[in-house]
């Protein structure tokens, strides 16, 4: 079983068994997350940059915890205390960092690309934690990681990605990483929200029928309405956004018996789920996809760092 | 080819691993006065496999049931930097090791490091009253201060020498063999399964 992977920035380089071998190892994971010392020293020496560009709670929260449970030190920086506001380049700043001899780094941008250029700056393993609208291949991971736990495989199933799409990194990895691992893809939105040339997106279907394509799926995967993205005013309210793309508990009657729901977070209650399919005990994965988000967090961390011998069987 | 080295001889056969394991059984009962309090932790990848034949023997002549529990030390290794591995196994104790005396068990016992893992490894996951040490092999050449408590057989052998066990359950075949090293390979457990494909 060989991994040769330096940075973990485009999920559509990382074949089936790259993907399944993170899997795994977030599965053994588990294990340790599950004890009452919730610590292995595997990872101890190492010093791990967070570079948060971007305001981020899950993503930022669950790599320190995957971090520090794996005994790596820690620096987390970002934001308006940097010298970047002072007019330092951020590649500039990334020199900096590594002259403190530094392990990896997990970047989070709003700009695409960024983890790719403070890769070839800095030298040492990059994880894409989320950048613009390109990739964010750890929550793929994670959602790969929660359909599994749940079907027991990724091929086969169905899965509908409903919402803004055009504006999602979320589907700049998860599409891609689906289609490796043998799923079928249908991205629902209105017209509004998908990308100009939807086709690129890979996915198979492309719809604005969500009544239509429900009844198919077996897993709903909502994204979020970034309200924060909306000048140009794709739709007309937040009402009617949710009437016609909401999962709803009306909805609720056209799902598959074992469908399951998830969602990247964070959540707008009323907006693209109710309270009801939010919490629904039997549907919801949403927590469990954000406990997963340590596990796949903590095995990226462990295979990127893997030594220099990459590959060798013990 | 079995990429482990060639063959130079075979140190215990079937009848001879089996013979050493009721023997360790019957010492680690003398020892502890009975089975009360032990519990076997097994070493992944094949010292879990022995654990489970030791409390089989336990339990025929004692007439209980031991608690038996699997050990991954992957996580817990030194030479992460230098010889890394993909392979994380799991790790299955299902039972509170407090104040138990756990008997840990091992394939081989070589430098000690892997021993040396498995006690951190085992007090992350609780308090045991003692634990010792039960290895089918010794076959010295230790780089830290431990000692196995049960022995089925101390191997003398060369640092230019892989000693390996081999088990009818995971190899289809049980034996323990010296193999010759290649310069620059380094001593460690037959990949499961290998004997299979030869």
């Amino acid at each position: 079983m060989a991994f040769n992977h330096r940075h973990l920035i485009d999920l559509s380089e990382y074949s089936a068994e790259d993907i399944t071998l993170i899997l795994d190892i977030a599965e053994r994971f588990r294990e340790v997350n599950e004890r009452r010392i919730k610590k292995v020293p595997t990872l101890k020496g190492y010093t791990v940059v967070n570079m948060f560009n971007e305001p981020s709670t899950r993503t930022r929260s669950s790599f320190e915890i995957a971090e520090k449970r794996l005994s790596c030190d820690t620096l987390n920086f970002g934001g308006s205390s940097t010298s970047t506001v002072k007019g330092e380049s951020l590649l500039d700043t990334v020199r900096t960092l590594c002259s403190y001899k530094i392990d990896l780094i997990v970047v989070r941008d709003k700009h695409a690309g960024v983890p790719y250029q403070v890769a070839q700056a800095s030298g040492v393993p990059v994880i894409d934690a989320g950048d613009g609208k390109h990739q964010h291949p750890t929550q793929a991971l994670l959602d790969l990681y929660t359909m599994r736990k749940r079907f027991g495989a990724i091929e086969g199933l169905h899965v509908g990605i409903v919402g803004d799409i055009g504006h999602s990194r979320v589907c700049g990895s998860l599409i891609p990483a689906l289609k490796t691992m043998g799923a079928e893809v249908t991205v629902i939105g209105p017209p509004t929200l998908m990308p100009a040339m939807p086709e690129l997106l890979g996915a198979d279907h492309v719809t604005s029928d969500f009544d239509a394509a429900l009844p198919q799926l077996d897993v709903v995967y909502m994204l979020r309405i970034q309200r924060e993205r909306l000048e140009g005013a794709p739709f007309p309210s937040l009402r009617e956004y949710n009437l016609l793309f909401g999962l709803t508990r009306e909805r609720e009657k056209l799902m598959k018996p074992d469908a399951i729901v998830c969602h990247p977070g964070p959540l707008n209650r009323g907006v693209e789920l109710d309270d009801y399919m939010a919490d629904h005990l039997e549907r919801s994965e949403i927590l469990d996809q954000v406990y997963a988000g340590v596990l796949v967090r903590m095995a990226s961390l462990y295979l990127l760092l893997g030594g220099t011998d990459h590959g060798v069987d013990a | 080819m079995n990429e482990g080295g060639n063959v130079k001889s075979v140190c215990m056969d079937e009848r001879e691993i089996d013979r050493s394991l009721t023997r360790i059984a019957h010492q680690i009962l003398e020892a502890n006065k009975g089975a009360g309090n032990i519990a076997l932790v097994g070493i992944v990848t094949r010292g879990d496999l022995l654990a489970k034949r030791l409390a089989e023997r336990i339990g025929a002549i004692e007439g209980v049931e031991v608690p038996l529990g699997r050990l991954d030390i992957s996580l817990y290794r030194d030479d992460f930097a230098t010889y890394f591995s993909p392979e994380v196994h799991s790790t299955q104790i299902p039972f509170d090791i407090d104040g138990k005396t756990i008997v840990l068990v091992d394939d081989v016992l070589f430098t000690g490091r892997t021993i040396r893992a498995a006690l951190d490894a085992l007090m992350d996951i609780g308090r045991p009253a003692c634990v010792q040490l039960a290895v089918l092999v010794d076959r010295g050449h230790r780089q830290l201060p431990i000692r196995a408590d049960f022995v089925g057989k101390n191997v003398p052998s060369s640092l230019e020498e892989n000693v390996r066990l081999f088990l009818d359950e995971v190899d289809g075949v049980s034996a323990v063999e010296i193999l010759s090293l290649a310069p620059g390979d380094r001593a460690h457990a037959a990949p499961i399964g290998e004997k299979e494909g030869e």
